[in-house]
């Protein structure tokens, strides 16, 4: 017998903090979920994931600036960082749980589904998207992907007794599993091309094998698995069904949280391990933006559905974060990640708002529920105006900033037409987004001026994040600060 | 460095806040600054004056910068007077939730003070698109309930999707002004983007996205589809504002971003542009004589009128151009009153702002039929009146550059008699409508009338006053286009 001694990787557990809170705060959560006294289950278990929640966010921003390579094996770059880019992935993320959490505190979801199970999910969730974020190597990526995905199928049918929610469940798990295997597939191909799983190695092994079709084909493939994650068209169509059937905190999440992730690993992917084929993927990508756009903002004029209709906006949404991605250079990346941040607070303004609805009327997600706001419920009505107007891209909110940006990232980087593909998809926007506005101040009050209100954390979750895209629509500095510092640690030009 | 421009653009906004008194005290203020501002002004020197600049945000280039110059000075005096007098109507008009209407109209005066002085070209666009948004919320509040909603959808589409384009355009410009001039950082200052002349095929394109914002909000022929449901439902102490002011905003932004920065396109648009006016003048003209409805009348006129202050701008001469910048000026000052004289007249018209309805209006009242022929007259450029000034300089400058279209567009001006008259002597004279009652005009009203009238008739006598402040900065807008045109 030989006597082998095997050489553990360095590991740095300071980095590992966020990573290690949610997926602690999960267990407890899980554990304390199993206790008897109701106490304990409806308002400790929902407390002690928002302070999970809120120890990722406090460590991200302790190590701020640093680029903590977690796991580092005889001096070999590891296959997770924690860098800028996957810090500010962990706080968007974060902030999005807390808001779920929020959302979720007093909902049926949490109730049947049992609130230790529910929580527990939601940070698994929360973790693998940090994982994603933070991937180094493409086995990670697989990891992350799968990390994210399987805790979100369940969250989806938490609502045992409506069977949408358990259809919405049945949809993505299936659609989600294609994605799951045809990026799997796509991330052999790349392995198999460039000899490497290391994203550095691949980087270094690109320019040689160049327009190798093993290669091509395993960017076609991740690129399509990404695409499932972050509804880019022609992927999408389980987009409207899911986002409509899931209960609507999880909707929420999942329309910021996955996309933040999704995003996020395709700048890692696309913009650092493959910018040397840049040429080769960046056109593809461009054509599915344009096309998601398009797809995006078509399909939500005419919804009657609240709730679907913000999936084909988020659709139409992912298309312009993705332009960011297109370009491949340092004020892209910046203009992706400060439009994925203005981003989630508009659309945590608006499900809050419907979630609010929701429990106020009996018209669920319907746009009638939405008839009179201005007058029945300004406090509502009011980040609603805000966050659909920063959607559409109206000056004084963040989203204009936002895609101010984005359009001067695309002319620098020779996408103008993209830009204006853009602008196009945000004139269609006006048709569906001034609908509701115009329901909330112009349309009588029809419903929900009873005594019913939704909890007072639901009204204060709208009008922070309703003030929030305000305030970043017109003190945009420190958060493209933020913005610019994650960007930097790419090191890209 | 002051910071009394920022002032005057806070205070309607920081006024309208608080209810009735101090949206009164806010719009007076800020008006009493707008004279003195323009007191204070130093028609001899060049340059802007009263500037602030302060970087906003800087990764992108964007500066809070505004200043004063010949090209706005008289336009901000026009927008805080006509917003002043607007304010005391929506008072008088005893409105529902009367604090959310002034607070919307406070937001609207900033807003259009602030895209008249932003020196910044973000800033101007967001100032641009800003202005609008207001007017979608009071034309979908206080709009008649059946028709208001697809009115905003209409207004807004049109209105936004020219200012997105626009938007395109401008981030475009400042880009590629930064490749060609190899600077560090991108800026959106009109004095830099003014250092660099652009390509002539690149100026083309962003041209046509500028050109697009300003003509559908002028409106201009062909761009002109949300006018009459937009003027029909918005509530008219608003639409006076909107009429009168924002439009210019639109003519202004040719003058103060396309003109100086662009020249060679605008050379080479040269006669398209020319041709739209044309177009716009004798379709606005054809229509106004031909609806019954009065405050589409009114509309019309505006698009025929907006059509010279075009032609003005567009025949690249300076006379053009200083009769543009007069003549917008001047139909401010007619088409407010204008709207002000319908909402009387239908009150006395059985509420209904048709004249079929109306006539016989003058019987017992004339003092506002005199104040209304006072307004007419202007509206049809009697010799005389400060618009025939604007409309003899506009052609005499078009008639430098295209005598041709001239020639035609001085049928403009006859059209313009017929269609002021055909208002005038339908509503006040001819038999008594159905309904109609004639009334004399009341003391509040008469006290928000006159004054406005009293404007007219002093720059009807002295018209050099805009001309004067303005003529450094105007001809020193064009001057490149003009060479450009040569």
């Amino acid at each position: 017998m030989i006597a082998t001694t095997v050489q553990a990787p360095t590991i740095d557990w300071a980095g590992l903090t966020p990573l290690l809170a949610l997926l602690g705060g999960a267990v407890l959560v899980l554990l304390a979920g199993l206790l008897r006294s109701s106490f304990v289950r409806r308002q400790c278990v929902p407390v002690v994931t928002i302070v999970a929640f809120g120890v990722a966010i406090a460590s991200s921003i302790i190590t701020w600036g640093d680029a903590i390579d977690v796991f580092t094996f005889k001096g070999d770059h590891g296959p997770l960082v924690i860098d800028d880019l996957t810090n500010i992935a962990t706080l968007l993320v974060s902030i999005t749980g807390i808001g779920a959490v929020l959302l979720a505190w007093r909902d049926h979801a949490a109730e049947e589904a049992g609130h230790g199970e529910f929580y527990a999910l939601l940070l698994t969730a929360a973790s693998g998207m940090v994982v994603l974020a933070g991937a180094q190597n493409l086995v990670t990526v697989f990891v992350g992907y799968e990390l994210l995905s399987i805790p979100l199928y369940v969250l989806c049918a938490t609502e045992l007794r409506r069977a949408s929610s358990l259809e919405s469940g049945l949809k993505y798990l299936i659609v989600g599993s294609i994605g799951s295997a045809t990026l799997l597939y796509g991330l052999a191909f790349i392995y198999g091309a460039t000899g490497d799983t290391n994203f550095d190695g691949i980087a270094a092994a690109v320019p040689s094998v160049d327009t190798d079709v093993l290669l091509l084909t395993g960017i076609a493939l991740a690129l399509v698995g990404i695409a499932f994650k972050a509804s880019i068209a022609p992927f999408h169509q389980w987009t409207p069904d899911v986002y409509e059937g899931a209960p609507t905190p999880i909707t929420a999440f999942m329309a910021v949280a996955t996309k933040v992730a999704a995003f996020v690993l395709l700048i890692r992917l696309f913009d650092v391990a493959l910018v040397d084929v840049q040429d080769v993927w960046a056109p593809a990508l461009a054509t599915l933006c344009a096309a998601t756009i398009l797809v995006g903002n078509v399909g939500a004029l005419g919804q009657s559905s609240l709730k679907r209709m913000l999936a084909w906006s988020s659709i139409a949404q992912a298309g312009y974060i993705g332009a960011g991605v297109v370009v491949g250079s340092q004020l892209g990346v910046q203009a992706t990640l400060f439009y994925l941040a203005v981003y989630l607070v508009m659309n945590v303004a608006a499900f809050t708002v419907i979630v609010a609805r929701e429990r106020e009327t009996d018209l669920g997600d319907d746009l009638a529920s939405m008839n009179g706001l201005g007058t029945a419920r300004p406090l509502l009505a009011l980040p609603m105006t805000v966050a659909l107007l920063g959607l559409a891209g109206i000056p004084a909110t963040a989203g204009f900033i936002g895609k101010f940006f984005l359009i001067d990232a695309l002319v620098d980087g020779d996408y103008a037409w993209l830009g204006v593909v853009i602008v196009i998809g945000s004139m269609i926007s006006l048709g569906y987004y001034l609908r509701v506005i115009a329901a909330m101040w112009m349309a009588p009050v029809t419903a929900g001026t009873d005594e019913r209100r939704a909890g007072p954390e639901v009204y204060t979750l709208a009008l922070v994040a309703g003030a929030a895209t305000l305030v970043f629509g017109i003190l945009v500095s420190p958060l493209m600060d933020v913005a610019e510092d994650a960007a930097k640690s790419l090191g890209l030009f | 460095m002051t910071i009394h421009l920022s002032i005057l653009i806070a205070l309607p906004l920081a006024g309208a806040l608080f209810g009735r008194y101090s949206a009164i005290t806010g719009s007076v203020l800020a008006l009493a600054y707008a004279i003195a501002a323009v007191a204070d002004f130093d028609s001899g020197a060049s340059g802007l004056q009263y500037v602030t600049d302060e970087t906003w945000i800087a990764q992108l280039g964007i500066h809070y910068k505004v200043g004063l110059d010949g090209l706005n000075l008289i336009l901000v005096l026009l927008t805080t007077v006509l917003f002043t007098a607007s304010v005391f109507w929506i008072i008088r008009e005893k409105v529902e939730r009367e604090r959310l209407y002034l607070g919307l109209m406070g937001a609207a005066h900033s807003g259009v003070l602030l895209a008249l002085t932003a020196q910044d070209l973000a800033l101007f666009v967001i100032a641009f698109d800003l202005m609008l948004v207001p007017f979608l919320f009071i034309t979908g509040i206080w709009g008649p309930v059946a028709t208001r909603a697809a009115a905003i959808t209409k207004l807004f589409i049109y209105t936004l999707v020219g200012s997105l384009l626009m938007l395109a355009a401008a981030i475009g410009l400042a880009v590629l002004v930064k490749n060609q001039s190899g600077a560090e950082h991108l800026s959106f200052a009109f004095s830099d983007l003014a250092k660099v002349r652009l390509p002539s095929s690149t100026q083309n394109w962003i041209f046509l996205g500028f050109a697009a914002a300003f003509l559908v909000k002028m409106p201009a022929f062909p761009f002109h589809g949300w006018m009459p449901d937009g003027y029909r439902n918005m509530p008219l102490p608003a639409l006076a504002v909107f009429s009168a002011i924002l439009s210019k905003v639109a003519a202004y932004g040719f003058l103060r971003v396309v003109a100086p920065l662009l020249p060679d396109a605008m050379a080479h648009f040269q006669l398209l542009l020319l041709l739209i006016a044309l177009a716009s003048v004798l379709y606005g003209s054809a229509m106004a004589f031909s609806t019954t409805e009065a405050r589409l009348v009114l509309g019309y006129s505006s698009v025929a009128q907006l059509g010279f202050i075009v032609l003005g701008v567009f025949a690249i001469q300076d006379a053009g151009a200083q009769g543009a910048i007069l003549q917008a000026v001047n139909h401010g000052l007619v088409v407010a009153p204008a709207f002000f004289i319908v909402s009387l007249l239908a009150k006395r018209a059985g509420g209904s702002e048709d004249i079929r309805d109306m006539g016989g209006l003058a019987l017992r009242a004339p003092i506002l039929a005199g104040l209304f022929l006072i307004v007419a007259f202007a509206n049809l450029a009697m010799p005389g009146s400060s618009n025939f000034v604007g409309e003899f300089m506009i052609l005499l400058g078009l008639f430098q550059a295209e005598p041709a279209i001239a020639i035609i567009a001085s049928i403009g001006v006859v059209m313009a008699a017929v269609y002021s008259l055909r208002l005038f002597i339908r509503a006040m004279h001819n038999r008594v409508g159905p309904d109609a009652e004639s009334r004399e005009i009341g003391l509040t009203n008469a006290l928000i009338l006159v004054p406005l009238v009293g404007i007219i008739l002093v720059l009807a006598f002295y018209p050099q006053l805009p001309l004067k402040k303005g003529e450094k900065a105007v001809t020193g807008s064009i001057a490149a286009a003009k060479e450009s045109a040569r």
